[in-house]
């Protein structure tokens, strides 16, 4: 124990209180927002404690897409939840299920063009969709993949981050166990599936987080590639109930729809919070 | 790659790696080829036609001053959100690390933002900044000033940078805490006990300590700002006004899709991958002397 002073620890839960106070203030504003009426949201000042009205909110935007009378042109919300939820899964799986086949290759396999494949995934580093996005676009249109699924998934699927933290961490398996393996007359897939995948557990969960929530919260693509409404996804959908101009909207229902929009990847995010951490500080390294 | 036991057989690893080659090859190296081509075309003003016109999109780009205003607005944004954020996080992780008890309950209350979609937290703060309804926008209209950040440059641009600060903080939050506890305790003791203070400590020991991560973060950060923060600012302000938020990859899809010019949105695409392409060499330099022991 260095500091002996209380002032000093009492201090430091000070400003820490300050700072998840300042983490939370919009999404508590949010979360009031979401439990009120119109009326009260639209008489300042808005509203600091929460109403009776959640449950009417949060029901009339999950499966209504708006509270009754109110034609939004909207999908319900649980609608979106369930696009975002196979888009993120898809993605996240998709990338797994690649890089974990490529990094096994890569590191157990001597084979023509290995170096060149590797330096050409080595590229896919540099350049978020956000760059190529006129052209990406119009392959998918040509490929018909608007408004699919497919569409969503796959070019959101070439990336070179999780295919390299895989080689790292089965650089660093012993050659014993390979050696053994190999004596006791295991073939190469055989040597995959049951000694590879299962100690690439805590890699593979931890993996699995940092995607799910980046396949979640992806907005510019699905932005792009959906036209139909039944095909959006919570996190874009949502920019279509936001009034623009003179228009009012319904702010209980982007308020729910808000809320809605946070709660599946802070869960994953606060439930496999070990994993989480170990994926965020391996997998940007 | 130093493992010497490997498999026999060729066809088998082609076959392994061919799904992420073939998927790479359709959206990653496609595309890019294609955004490369278009960069030396102008389409005729009814799509029937391009014609070639070499390198004329990237000099007009770069004689117009929008164009060039936004590397400026790309700058400001993605220094500020990553100034913030770092000293935010840092100065977070600094208090988080004194304490003996209790670190782990703040870094639960602390990561969550992380998962929140960029769009999202756009959503979040564009409305307490809402001249009709927003909060702080109405106790600001009480002490008689006017908040207008769709009318305001500078309103707008520090409300995308707030928002995308708070979004953020808890990556380098987190990235600095793990720094902290992997200084040695002894080396802080020792410094205690020769009488100094804990700024002392601070400026000599444990920031010098931190500066690799700093550094390291400091690129990621700035990466960070360039592409994933489009939702916020399409929410927030859709790059106005007067394009003072429009950041080089605001441009990119303003210009591509709302203003349909595929000659010069595609120029602007080869500038940016040509930019990224040297932060990802310069990041990947550091990485390799960092982690390849």
């Amino acid at each position: 124990m260095i500091e002996k002073k209380k002032s000093g620890y009492w201090l430091s839960h000070l400003g820490l209180c300050l700072g998840v106070l300042f983490i939370f203030f919009p999404v508590w504003l949010a979360f009031v927002g979401s439990t009120v009426t119109q009326d009260d949201i639209l008489q300042p000042p808005y509203p600091v404690l929460p109403g009776p009205h959640f449950f009417e909110n949060y029901s009339s935007a999950l499966f209504q897409g708006g509270p009754d009378g109110y034609d939004t042109g909207q999908i319900s919300v649980l609608k979106m939840l369930i696009n975002s939820t196979i888009m993120a899964l898809g993605i996240t799986i998709g990338k797994i299920i690649i890089s974990l086949l490529s990094a096994f290759a890569f590191v157990y396999f001597r084979f023509p063009g290995r170096k060149t494949f590797f330096w050409i995934i080595f590229l896919t580093l540099m350049l978020p969709i956000e760059v190529r996005i006129v052209p990406t676009y119009q392959v998918a249109a040509n490929l018909g993949l608007l408004n699919s699924y497919t569409g969503l998934i796959f070019p959101l699927i070439a990336s070179a981050t999780a295919t390299f933290l895989f080689r790292q961490f089965f650089l660093t398996i012993p050659s014993e166990m390979v050696e053994a393996a190999r004596i006791d007359g295991a073939t190469p897939m055989q040597f995959f599936k049951d000694i590879l995948i299962p100690i690439s557990k805590t890699n593979i969960a931890a993996l699995f987080v940092i995607l799910f929530v980046y396949g979640f919260n992806q907005y510019l693509w699905p932005l792009l590639i959906t036209t139909t409404p039944d095909m959006q996804t919570i996190v874009m959908g949502i920019k279509f109930m936001i009034p623009t101009g003179d228009d009012y909207g319904h702010w209980p229902t982007i308020f729910s729809t808000a809320m809605l929009a946070m709660l599946p990847p802070v869960i994953i995010v606060i439930s496999m919070q070990k994993f989480f951490v170990k994926g965020l500080l391996e997998s940007d390294k | 790659m130093k493992n010497n036991v490997i498999f026999k057989g060729w066809w088998l690893p082609l076959l392994l790696v061919a799904p992420q080659l073939i998927i790479s090859a359709i959206f990653f190296f496609y595309p890019s080829g294609q955004a490369i081509w278009n960069s030396l075309f102008l389409p005729d003003p009814f799509g029937l036609k391009t014609e070639y016109v070499g390198l004329d999109n990237f000099t007009f780009l770069l004689s117009d001053s929008y164009y060039r205003a936004s590397f400026l607005t790309t700058a400001i944004f993605s220094i500020s959100v990553s100034v913030f954020s770092m000293g935010l996080g840092l100065y977070l992780a600094v208090l988080a690390d004194r304490l003996i008890k209790g670190a782990g309950v703040y870094q639960t209350l602390l990561i969550w933002p992380y998962a929140v979609a960029p769009a999202i937290a756009g959503i979040l703060w564009m409305f307490m900044f809402n001249g009709r309804i927003g909060l702080i926008s109405w106790y600001l209209g009480l002490l008689g000033y006017d908040w207008n950040h769709a009318l305001n440059s500078g309103e707008a641009m520090s409300l995308v940078v707030v928002a995308s600060t708070w979004g953020r903080v808890s990556y380098n939050f987190l990235f600095f805490l793990a720094g902290l506890q992997a200084i040695p305790k002894s080396i802080i003791e020792a410094a205690a006990i020769d009488g100094a203070n804990f700024w002392k400590r601070f400026r000599s020991i444990i920031f010098p300590l931190l500066s690799p991560i700093s550094f390291f973060l400091l690129v990621v950060n700035i990466v960070y700002s360039f592409f994933e923060t489009f939702g916020v600012i399409d929410i927030i302000t859709a790059g106005g006004p007067e394009q003072s938020t429009t950041t080089l990859v605001y441009k990119i899809y303003a210009d591509g899709f709302i203003g349909q010019d595929l000659g010069s949105s595609a120029a602007q695409s080869v500038i940016l991958l040509v930019l990224v392409g040297l932060l990802t060499v310069f990041q990947f330099k550091y990485i390799e002397r960092k982690v390849h022991y």
